[in-house]
């Protein structure tokens, strides 16, 4: 129990190690390999949810090394109501992703063993408290990325890996600057933990450019994050690397490395930054209605299926960002509204992990149909809900959670972020409707047209979903329908924190200078 | 200290002197085929002679009545010049490229630019700054065309000794100005009258360092004084422009750290900028300038590149840029930085060069499509490689990472002034990101996917896990680096 998280952590580089030293021809052996250490992991990371203290707010299971002593960098790991949840998606996403890949047969040991690297460098986003090594894993994660779509993925390959990887390092590259400047401005340390406490006001008085510090240095994070997210206008990446990357890499892409933004934004920006909370959310509320408004438009325009769940992610992580935005209805200025400030940071960190476990669903169902037919085109199939009942039945309810439709979990945290935004962007909200609109438009005219109709007739042997394929999906199917009539579970482990993390934002705030 | 008392603290380089005389004897009584033997005499040498630097007494103090000082700023990169030789010589001996000549020369002629570089590591006088460049120099003009019968080596070093004549001589010219304006030749002296300087000399100074920038900016091949990197490395014999790359350009790093440190900052306090008496010089901004001309032109430049070699040039031209951008807040941080970057760079671009040796000596060939498939061919070369182009990108968790994080970090402490500088810097990486990854790409995304696997000579194959190894390792652990660099900061200082 004492070293949970650097297990949870570590336990993939062992795996990768063991992948190493086993021949090449071994694939099966390399596969059981996979698969047994990401079990474990999500095993582990059910472990630490039962040990999880969730009436507490604060980080728990911390651990702490000294590392490089001279530039005070520590090895510190810590776990709470924000990270969570998103370990165990972790957990869950990379073990089902194994299977999802099972029927690689390119280069496997290779395959398997940059799946793990990544898996090491999610978790370790997760849950690094020390903002050096949370860095390192942010940027561990590209080169196997890089990989894992340059290798393994569709014909445009090269061309969204190294457009993946330029976007990302670009974003990172901020990152790093805005990381040295809390550094030096905040009393030398990168204990995320410390900087919260004293970057507040440490930072107030600080000058960059003439500019406040705080200004600065949120839009630096704030760039390296809506990146990842991503946020409009650094979306363009998105679409080219869902689509090119293989079936399992989409799942973890869409699943858990989008969230890696929100959850910087929240940890990082929330935490460190108060003032520029205020300051930015107004901003944020309103690129999240772009977001909304436009991912919409661009899924309904598309005609490769794949590009419509990337395009549909866009639009989902929208609601995200105007349910962050709410925070700010717990302040005083704003009425002291905390049922609101929670409703909008509990939707959007419950929409964080509904679209992780939704738009997983729907990559992996796309993969199911592309193995089959060998093409996307939205248009090329047609009146496949004779041919594939089952999958048109699963099809169906995954295209309805993606929707919103009551009963299922997206509509819980899509209805939270409106509700807590209404008191302070009751326009951005209003406006945003139109995007919920064209999320049941594109969602259902594709169903429509997949599966409705006439039989094409070249699909008339398509065989139906296989085992092996449900039982990458039907997990994922419980959770969402679970979640859609019971959250409580959920929202129980993320109340505690999200309390501390709005009364930070709330009490720290100085508006000095701002 | 006058000449013969100075002997005594001079015995590493007696040492080498040594070493120099006895593979040159040696060469004269062994045969053509055995000629690659005197590289070891030459490694055997160097390590005798780190041994004895590594024993040295750490104290500073001036030697040869002020020529020259021996401080554990000197002392780290006279390690840091043998460390680099003995790799290189060792892959010299392996490399196919030399084998049609005598390489008796070519060992000592390496030893001998050792000992031009410890002279330049350690000079505080002008007329030593000039005599140790043109001692590495004119060895150097001599190795890059070492491969007679090679067309484009003779090329590269005729266009190498035309560019070091005319810098040299710009710079030689440079100095007199500033001889002629404080009346000394040495660094102490200089700095002391120049405290005293009025004004109206400005202009006259800003001259004399513009030029005597030509002198360093060739060395290090910074912008626009790189002219002749290109041509010189892809022509020169593939050893020769690893080395070229890393040792020479670390000891003129050192000569230029010292000359702006002691002579226009406080003196070697390194108290930052601010600290200094002669900030009404621009030569901060100058040199700010000229490493973000020098990062930009090198990293877009090599993108073009066709051939491996020449895009290494290039991108060698950028690093040279980022240890140039933390030079201007000449801070006891920012000269820690470079120290830094030089340790992680030394691995990380001879290790990309031996790959290139491998190649090379494989196919015959150096461009991008040589490179075509490589990875699953050679999976040993394809992943030293990615780990050489992911370290000299700068993204963790290697060494190259850790070499700019150290810059990037001296620049934000530098102040407000500089943090344009670090946006410079880390968009740059970015745009390098584009060019060491076609590297990969080419390696693991193109060509046909060989059943085969090749394993490179053990030898080649030992040393660039020798390389690689440390291009990981201290992209993760790195506090011996850090603490020797700390440790080695100290500059012999003389108030007089």
């Amino acid at each position: 129990m004492e070293h949970i998280l650097s297990w949870l952590i570590w336990l993939p580089i062992i795996g990768m190690v063991a992948i190493a030293f086993i021949p090449r021809e071994k694939e099966d052996v390399i596969k059981i390999t996979a698969a047994a250490t990401t079990g474990l992991q999500f095993l582990l990371t059910l472990v630490l949810w039962k040990n999880f203290d969730s009436g507490s707010g604060a980080m728990q299971f911390m651990e702490r090394a000294e590392w490089i002593p001279s530039f005070n960098i520590a090895y510190i790991l810590g776990v709470d109501g924000l990270s969570l949840p998103m370990v165990i998606l972790t957990g869950l996403l990379c073990f089902l992703g194994i299977f999802v890949s099972w029927n690689i047969n390119k280069a496997v040991k290779g395959y398997f063993a940059l799946f793990l690297l990544l898996d090491t460098g999610i978790m370790g986003v997760f849950l690094s408290m020390d903002f050096f090594l949370f860095y390192i894993f942010w940027e561990v994660m590209l080169l196997p990325m890089y990989f894992l779509i340059g290798i393994w993925g569709g014909p445009q390959r090269e061309y969204a890996a190294i457009k993946f990887f330029l976007y990302t390092l670009f974003g990172s590259v901020l990152l790093l600057v805005g990381i040295l400047g809390l550094y030096f401005s905040c009393g030398k340390t990168f204990d995320i933990l410390e900087l919260m406490q004293v970057a507040p006001q440490a930072l107030g008085d600080v000058m960059w450019w003439g500019m406040s510090a705080i200004k600065v240095i949120w839009v630096l994070l704030f760039i390296g994050f809506a990146i990842k997210v991503p946020v409009f206008p650094f979306h363009t990446w998105l679409p080219l690397a869902h689509v090119e990357a293989p079936t399992a890499i989409s799942v973890l892409l869409a699943g858990i490395l989008l969230k890696l933004g929100v959850y910087g934004i929240l940890r990082v920006n929330y935490g460190l930054m108060p003032d520029g909370v205020y300051w930015f959310s107004g901003a944020l509320a309103f690129l999240g209605l772009i977001n909304v408004i436009w991912g919409g438009l661009c899924a309904l325009a598309q005609t490769d299926l794949k590009k419509l769940v990337a395009y549909s992610s866009v639009n989902h992580m929208g609601y995200a960002l105007i349910g962050m935005a709410a925070v700010i209805a717990a302040s005083e200025a704003n009425g002291l509204n905390l049922k609101a400030a929670q409703a909008g940071l509990g939707g959007a960190v419950f929409q964080m992990f509904n679209h992780g476990t939704i738009s997983a669903m729907l990559f992996i169902l796309v993969g199911v149909i592309y193995d089959r037919a060998h093409h996307r085109d939205i248009a090329g199939f047609g009146g496949l809900a004779a041919q594939m009942p089952i999958y048109a039945g699963i099809t169906a309810l995954a295209f309805f959670a993606g929707l919103g439709l009551p009963g299922l979990s997206g509509f819980i945290s899509e209805a939270m972020c409106f509700i807590g935004a209404f008191p302070v962007y009751r326009g951005i909200v209003i406006a945003s409707t139109i995007g919920i609109l064209l999320n049941a438009a594109y969602f259902l005219w594709a169903f429509q047209r997949i599966f409705f109709g006439e039989l094409n007739e070249k699909y008339t042997n398509l065989p139906e979903i296989n085992r092996l394929e449900l039982f990458t999906v039907v997990p994922l199917l419980i959770i969402t329908l679970f979640f859609g009539i019971y959250p409580a579970p959920y929202l129980d482990v993320i109340s505690s924190t999200m309390n501390v993390i709005i009364d930070h934002v709330v009490t720290l705030a100085t508006f000095a200078s701002m | 200290m006058n000449n013969l008392q100075s002997l005594s603290f001079f015995y590493p380089e007696l040492i080498l002197t040594g070493v120099i005389i006895l593979a040159i004897i040696y060469d004269l009584l062994i045969d053509k085929s055995n000629s690659g033997k005197v590289g070891w005499v030459l490694i055997t040498g160097l390590v005798a002679v780190a041994g004895a630097i590594w024993m040295q007494e750490t104290r500073a103090t001036t030697l040869f009545t002020d020529a020259i000082v021996l401080d554990p700023f000197s002392t780290f990169f006279k390690l840091i010049v043998i460390l680099a030789t003995i790799l290189v010589s060792i892959v010299s001996l392996e490399s196919g490229e030399l084998d049609k000549y005598r390489k008796g020369e070519y060992f000592s002629l390496l030893g001998i630019v050792v000992f031009g570089l410890f002279l330049m590591v350690s000079a505080v006088d002008l007329i030593m700054v000039y005599l140790s460049i043109e001692i590495v120099s004119i060895m150097s003009f001599v190795l890059a065309g070492y491969l007679k019968q090679n067309t484009r080596s003779n090329e590269a070093a005729l266009k190498y000794v035309v560019y070091g004549a005319f810098s040299s001589g710009i710079m030689l010219f440079g100095l007199s100005y500033i001889y002629g304006l404080t009346g000394s030749t040495n660094y102490f002296q200089i700095q002391q009258s120049l405290a005293s300087m009025g004004p109206e000399s400005h202009t006259a100074m800003l001259m004399a360092l513009i030029m005597v920038l030509a002198g360093f900016g060739y060395k290090i091949s910074a912008v626009p004084f790189h002219f002749w990197t290109p041509d010189v490395y892809e022509g020169a014999p593939t050893t020769i422009t690893a080395y070229l790359s890393v040792a020479p350009k670390a000891g003129a790093f050192a000569m230029m750290i010292r000359f702006f440190n002691q002579v226009l900052a406080d003196g070697g306090a390194m108290g930052g900028l601010n600290s200094s008496s002669l900030a009404t010089l621009p030569w901060a901004d100058i040199l700010s300038i000229l490493a973000v001309i020098t990062i930009t032109l090198g990293n877009v430049v090599a993108i073009q590149q066709e051939n491996i070699k020449r895009m290494l040039a290039y991108s060698s031209v950028a690093h040279a840029g980022y240890m140039l951008l933390a030079m201007p807040v000449m801070s006891g941080d920012s000269v820690y930085a470079i120290m830094i970057y030089l340790v992680m760079y030394l691995f990380m671009n001879l290790g990309a060069f031996f790959v290139v040796i491998t190649i090379k000596n494989k196919t015959g060939g150096e461009t991008f499509d040589d490179y075509k498939g490589l990875g699953w061919e050679m999976p040993l070369i394809g992943i030293v490689m990615t780990v050489f182009m992911v370290s000299l990108t700068g993204l963790p968790p290697t060494a190259g990472f850790i070499g700019k994080f150290y810059i990037f970090a001296a620049l934000i402490k530098g102040g407000n002034s500089f943090y344009w500088l670090v946006l410079v810097g880390g968009i740059n990486s970015v745009i390098s990101l584009y060019y060491y990854f076609r590297v990969v790409k080419v390696m693991f995304f193109e060509g046909k996917k060989s059943e085969t696997i090749l394993q490179p000579p053990k030898i080649m194959a030992g040393m660039l896990i020798v390389t690689a190894v440390p291009t990981l390792v201290l992209g993760i652990y790195w506090v011996p680096i850090a603490d020797w660099v700390q440790s080695s900061l100290v500059f012999f200082i003389q108030t007089l």
